[in-house]
């Protein structure tokens, strides 16, 4: 249980105003100059001291991204980008950080642009936040009023300045190098790696991109320690995290806890518990919806941290914590979910492209109870054949929830399943062509 | 990707307004000039709002135009981004989140209220009140499921009984205020009372 004074985000609900003269009052801008008067080494120093790990799913080490940025500016300029594009279902933490808490946003893109060497920062918004996006643009307004932005940014001899460019309505765009190709207006398609954006990046220049959570909290990390930040939660999962609770259970809500509490503690104590007691839970899509789900039997003593998830076959992702209770067709959720990826496939690698609609449709069968013991095996085959032959994680994100489906849940598909073969005229079938695309139109 | 029309009926000509325009040179002052082309989305944007929503081809020549790339290039984008529309929305545009935790915590009843409300198919301007609907993928606003976004506003925590007032209310063209209909602050967790035995979020 996270103590009240180790809480990072003390506005999350909008309790105490977002404007900069409130956010002043709970410390935010408090001794920024003097922070970066230490320096770049001693600033990503501290950083990798708190092992804070990037909050936008992957839970790379933010520390160690910043120093892959080259250390001298050579031709190219140096940019920061901020990933505010949250369309993971399931997630909505980023969303009350730009509305209630952007001044630790602002002060965290300062900070961080002045440690990778940065005098530009664009913050990469998901078009559907438009008030949000306005209310940061207010903030940001209100920081250079004070100084805090443009010349000589807060009297720290650094430069910098911090625009907002606009998603629109593209899942893809939250994958890092998708969203540097939309900032360069051109369609959001993801990039061969390598090169990684630190050498190669936004117009071609070195650009460390960073999810606005993990930026938000480098300024509190900074004024109290990184050694503070450390001492909370577990080893190499450390510090505090936003978990939004949604779905089925009595009290949905974003809240900030520690890492590594236990996911029922969680879900009792903050979100009311499930509906219909602890014993109607079926399943939790732990981190978003790219991550597999769990079954109740882990869901009783799991951990909600990076490593204990992924000893578990799932991750912590983006800690958007779906409930879904014995009152829901587990098969149906998730074949939503892979109709979700089937939308949003930006189509550029054909086994994610035509993969994505494979799975929807399989899995839709078997919600109407049309398909055939077969169809399990070609869907396992599906996702094995998504799985790691994408350009981007997307191919992961879009097999892993159906891998997991199967996984904890292959008895309850099987018994939707029928013995006697849908296709009659089998023969020469050319290997994964689909038979009930070729005879039903509306397949 | 996501599959849109080109509307049939098209406008010959397109022009940013005087305003749009300053807006426009502002715009280009995020990005580097020899990047110009990074202002294709805002532009798509401005175009957007000064034509009653949508897009029209002859916009997106303009703005190839302005920023001197190929018109196919624009195109590209336009067409790629869900959030840009290719033909005439209704005023009052109604976005229905049906993702999971929408979908578990009943947006299908959502759905069909608007099929009986505004028009039995997506896409489709209402005969009356100016209203169109349209089924969306995440949202972003989960812990606060059910939802609906009408033009910029989010409307959250509701239930039918809420959804055909706010339907009612655009219909009337008098749209009630966004925010939760459940009377919760922002994304609080609720505090459990007892009613009459009974527990109520």
């Amino acid at each position: 249980m996270l103590k009240p004074e180790n809480k990072i985000f003390k506005n999350l609900y909008n309790d105490h105003g977002w404007e900069i003269e409130n956010a002043i009052k709970r410390d935010d801008w408090r001794d920024t100059k003097n922070i970066i008067s230490k320096g770049r080494e001693w600033i990503i120093n501290e950083i990798k001291t708190s092992e804070l790990r990037g909050r936008g799913g992957a839970g790379f080490s933010t520390g160690l991204k910043w120093s892959f940025a080259p250390k001298q500016v050579g031709s190219r300029p140096h940019y920061l980008v901020i990933n505010a594009d949250e369309s993971e279902p399931g997630t909505c933490k980023d969303r009350d950080i730009l509305r209630f808490e952007p001044q630790k946003l602002i002060e965290g893109c300062l900070i961080a642009g002045f440690a990778v060497n940065a005098h530009v920062c664009y913050i990469y918004i998901r078009g559907e936040y438009s008030n949000e996006g306005k209310r940061l643009q207010s903030a940001i307004e209100q920081a250079y009023q004070k100084k805090y932005l443009g010349k000589d940014a807060c009297g720290s001899g650094w430069d910098f300045d911090i625009y907002i460019h606009y998603g629109a309505g593209a899942y893809i765009c939250g994958e890092e190098t998708a969203l540097l190709e939309s900032i360069e207006g051109n369609k959001g398609q993801p990039r061969l790696k390598p090169p990684f954006p630190a050498l190669v990046g936004l117009y071609g220049c070195p650009t460390i991109v960073n999810n606005v959570e993990t930026i938000a909290v480098v300024p509190t990390i900074l004024r109290r320690g990184g050694k503070w930040f450390a001492s909370i939660g577990k080893p190499k999962n450390t510090g505090t995290k936003i978990f939004c609770i949604s779905g089925n259970v009595n009290s949905p809500c974003n809240v900030e806890e520690e890492m590594g509490i236990p996911l029922k503690e969680l879900i009792e104590k903050h979100a009311g518990g499930v509906i219909g007691g602890w014993d109607n839970l079926q399943a939790v899509i732990p981190g978003g919806s790219s991550m597999p789900l769990l079954s109740k039997k882990i869901c009783d003593t799991i951990t909600m941290d990076f490593d204990s998830l992924i000893e578990n076959k799932s991750g912590l992702g983006t800690a958007g914590i779906v409930v879904i209770n014995k009152d829901q067709d587990i098969v149906a959720c998730m074949a939503r979910i892979a109709r979700f990826y089937k939308h949003e496939s930006c189509g550029q690698c054909t086994p994610c492209r035509e993969g994505a609609g494979w799975m929807w449709r399989i899995l839709d069968r078997v919600v109407k109870r049309k398909a055939t013991f077969s169809d399990i095996d070609l869907l396992s085959d599906v996702t094995k054949q998504i799985e790691g032959h994408t350009i981007c994680a997307f191919g992961e994100g879009s097999a892993w929830p159906v891998q997991g489906l199967l996984r904890h849940f292959r008895k309850e598909i099987e018994s939707r399943c029928r013995e006697e073969p849908l296709i009659k005229k089998r023969t020469n079938n050319p290997y994964l062509v689909d038979q009930h695309l070729l005879e039903n139109k509306n397949a | 990707m996501s599959l849109k029309k080109v509307h049939d009926n098209q406008p010959k000509e397109f022009k940013f307004s005087d305003e749009n325009l300053k807006k426009a040179e502002e715009i280009l002052k995020r990005y580097p000039q020899k990047n110009k082309k990074s202002a294709v989305m805002p532009f798509l944007y401005l175009a957007q709002r000064q034509n009653d929503n949508w897009i029209p081809l002859s916009a997106m020549k303009y703005i190839a135009n302005y920023l001197s790339m190929p018109y196919i290039s624009v195109y590209e984008v336009a067409t790629f981004y869900t959030m840009y529309n290719l033909a005439p929305v209704g005023k009052h545009f109604v976005q229905v989140c049906t993702t999971t935790p929408c979908l578990i915590r009943g947006a299908d009843k959502i759905v069909k209220l608007c099929k009986e409300k505004i028009s039995p198919n997506e896409n489709e301007i209402s005969k009356k009140g100016n209203c169109s609907w349209m089924e969306v993928e995440c949202l972003g606003a989960c812990v606060s499921a059910p939802m609906i976004q009408i033009n910029d506003d989010y409307y959250e925590d509701l239930d039918e009984k809420s959804t055909i007032e706010i339907l009612d209310s655009l219909i009337k063209d008098k749209p009630l205020k966004s925010g939760s209909f459940r009377g919760r602050k922002n994304t609080a967790p609720e505090k459990k009372q007892s009613v009459n035995g009974e527990s109520h979020a």
